[in-house]
């Protein structure tokens, strides 16, 4: 018998679930689709989000949001710094900026456990209130996450759609070399497209840091949903990313209460696997982008 | 002259080798043996075009076959060993047919997912596969004699010249395959594809082929890795494995059979000898990766174009 509560309770679970997801893969598919590149540190930069957390709110007791914020500027940073001292170097070389973003991965972590040890940090709650619905409960942090969600995804759609930047960057996206005949400066919307997908992840990191166990290592199963998540959605394919996170985060999180986690993990992959047997692009890739 | 002798002085100095290291580093060299097998398998694949990234999970697939032949069924541990691997080839056919719908980056992360799929099987099922914790005591290799040496198997040194001399065996029929017509084909799936299909080659055959006889040799790896440590479990193929392996073939680069082999000798040196004596521990990855990234960055082409140069060098001075 389908409890009630506990449906309603999963639900929100999957929302919240589907809120961080999105912000991360979105801002993976954006790297990948103006830089043709896969980020491998991108879990990482999620890290990195959360340790801004537990050095300026749980060390230095600087106010949340102002730490998030300083968080996002920190991460889109790091974002740039791998745009200039990796990608651009190994624009033609897709494998190698693979390789090296690995690289850059081993080098973030290693600094996370010297900086910060091996041990889980448990960040102090930065609010204890509680929405609840009939039975089901919804902590408000939680409710952070996804309003930020909401709010940072339709501003990049804003951003995207709405403005020249936003046209540079998806005519860069589409056709790099008609792009820059158009008087487009690569080099500029590859920067604004690290800094924004990676401050995505940042301040995914930063808001989920209170709610999870922040260690080194926290970037691994990040990266790996992600991955699943953009393949489903279609590479490059940003509404793609979205749909993709919001059906993931609803399957994931419902297998995990009624079976376990680790079947859950298996029903993910073997969902994309099927996605791509029936169509090799994804949902919602084109051919072109491959 | 000199070509006739440099084989007998490499075997000579293979043979002498371990008796000068400490006891960790002849364990390290066992590791080093199975590794050139593993990285040289997969540039038998990445000959065709596609970066797999399940090739470690393949490899665990004979290293978990072997274990279960041996202990399960009590088979004698080499002809377990042999199985392990046919059972890796066959679990990658039966894996080519959703895989080879993809090509390049889906290709890429498919065989990611495919992977993770068969290590959390592993994870989840207690029986047979013994679940997070693995399965442990794996039968060791019988110990025997060939008369003028006694191999113990307790001894890293045995097991150092047992996987030795199967791994030179392994690397001599890659480097045939490679040579042979079929290996030349491989190059064309990679380099000139429609060309090659316009001629008659089956793409996809080809590409399972490669992939098949890749993960045989990986799963004969995996085999003889896990009767060395006998105990193996989920972790023990994990990413960062297989994370190793792609740079290993990457930074020694892959335009030449020996070019991963180089990369593997050489970053496992640097990374278990020469980062590890110098003691600090929680730097290791940090001074890995930046060699990673340095190395990409200003050797494109691996250590191999470095060996190219100097070799080129040579015979126009």
């Amino acid at each position: 018998m389908l409890d009630p509560d506990l449906l309603v309770q999963t639900v929100l679970n999957s929302i919240y679930a589907a809120s961080y997801i999105s912000l991360v893969a979105v801002g993976l598919v954006l790297i990948f689709g103006v830089m043709g590149v896969i980020n491998f540190a991108h879990g990482e930069l999620f890290m990195a989000g959360a340790y801004a957390i537990v050095a300026l709110y749980a060390d230095m007791h600087m106010p949340f949001l102002a730490a998030v914020a300083l968080g996002l500027v920190f991460v889109g940073c790091l974002g740039l710094l791998m745009e200039r001292a990796l990608f651009r170097p190994l624009r033609d070389n897709p494998l190698g900026g693979l390789v090296a973003s690995i690289g850059f991965l081993m080098i973030l972590q290693a600094l996370a456990t010297i900086g910060f040890g091996v041990r889980m940090e448990h960040i102090p709650p930065v609010t204890q209130k509680v929405i609840s619905l009939g039975n089901a409960s919804f902590p408000l942090a939680r409710l952070y996450v996804v309003i930020a969600a909401i709010v940072l995804l339709s501003a990049l759609w804003i951003f995207l759609k709405r403005t020249r930047f936003g046209w540079a960057l998806r005519a860069s996206a589409q056709d790099p070399q008609a792009a820059e005949l158009q008087g487009i400066s690569i080099a500029r919307t590859a920067q604004i497209a690290m800094f924004i997908g990676a401050g995505m992840a940042g301040i995914a990191g930063a808001l989920t840091a209170p709610l999870v166990s922040v260690n080194p290592h926290m970037g691994h199963s990040v990266i790996v949903t992600a991955f699943i998540v953009i393949i489903v959605g279609g590479v490059g394919s940003l509404e793609g990313a979205i749909v993709a996170s919001i059906a993931y985060a609803f399957v994931h999180t419902f297998v995990t209460t009624f079976y376990d986690g680790v079947i859950a993990d298996i029903v993910g992959l073997s969902l994309m696997l099927l996605v791509l047997i029936v169509k090799p692009t994804g949902l919602f890739g084109s051919a072109d982008r491959a | 002259m000199l070509k006739f002798l440099i084989w007998p002085i490499v075997a000579a100095a293979l043979v002498a080798l371990p008796h000068g290291l400490s006891f960790s580093q002849q364990e390290i060299l066992v590791f080093l043996t199975i590794n050139i097998l593993v990285v040289s398998s997969y540039r038998l694949l990445t000959l065709t075009g596609e970066w797999s990234l399940a090739h470690v999970v393949i490899m665990g697939v004979g290293a978990y076959a072997s274990a279960l032949f041996s202990k399960e069924l009590g088979l004698w541990v080499p002809v377990s060993m042999v199985l392990g691997a046919v059972t890796a080839a066959l679990i990658a056919v039966l894996l080519s047919f959703p895989l080879f719908r993809m090509k390049g980056f889906y290709f890429l992360i498919g065989s990611f997912a495919a992977g993770e799929i068969i290590r959390l099987l592993w994870k989840r099922f207690r029986d047979p596969f013994g679940g997070p914790k693995g399965i442990k005591g794996i039968d060791p290799m019988p110990d025997f004699s060939i008369g003028i040496y006694d191999f113990d198997f307790f001894e890293p040194v045995s097991y150092y010249y047992f996987a030795g001399v199967i791994v030179c065996i392994c690397l001599w029929l890659l480097w045939r395959i490679e040579k042979s017509p079929v290996g030349l084909t491989f190059h064309a799936v990679h380099w000139q594809d429609k060309l090659a299909e316009a001629s008659g080659v089956n793409l996809r055959a080809y590409r399972t082929l490669a992939f098949a006889i890749a993960s045989g040799f990986a799963g004969l790896g995996g085999a003889l890795l896990a009767h060395y440590v006998g105990t193996i479990n989920p972790n023990s193929f994990d990413l960062d494995l297989m994370v190793f392996v792609l740079t290993w073939a990457i930074v020694g680069g892959t335009g030449t059979f020996y070019g991963p082999i180089l990369g593997c000798v050489t970053l496992t040196i640097l990374n278990e000898v020469v980062l590890r004596e110098l003691g600090f521990e929680q730097m290791r990855p940090l001074i890995y990766g930046a060699i990673l990234i340095l190395s990409i960055l200003f050797l494109p082409n691996g250590l191999e174009s470095l060996v190219q140069k100097l070799t080129r060098r040579r015979k126009t001075a």
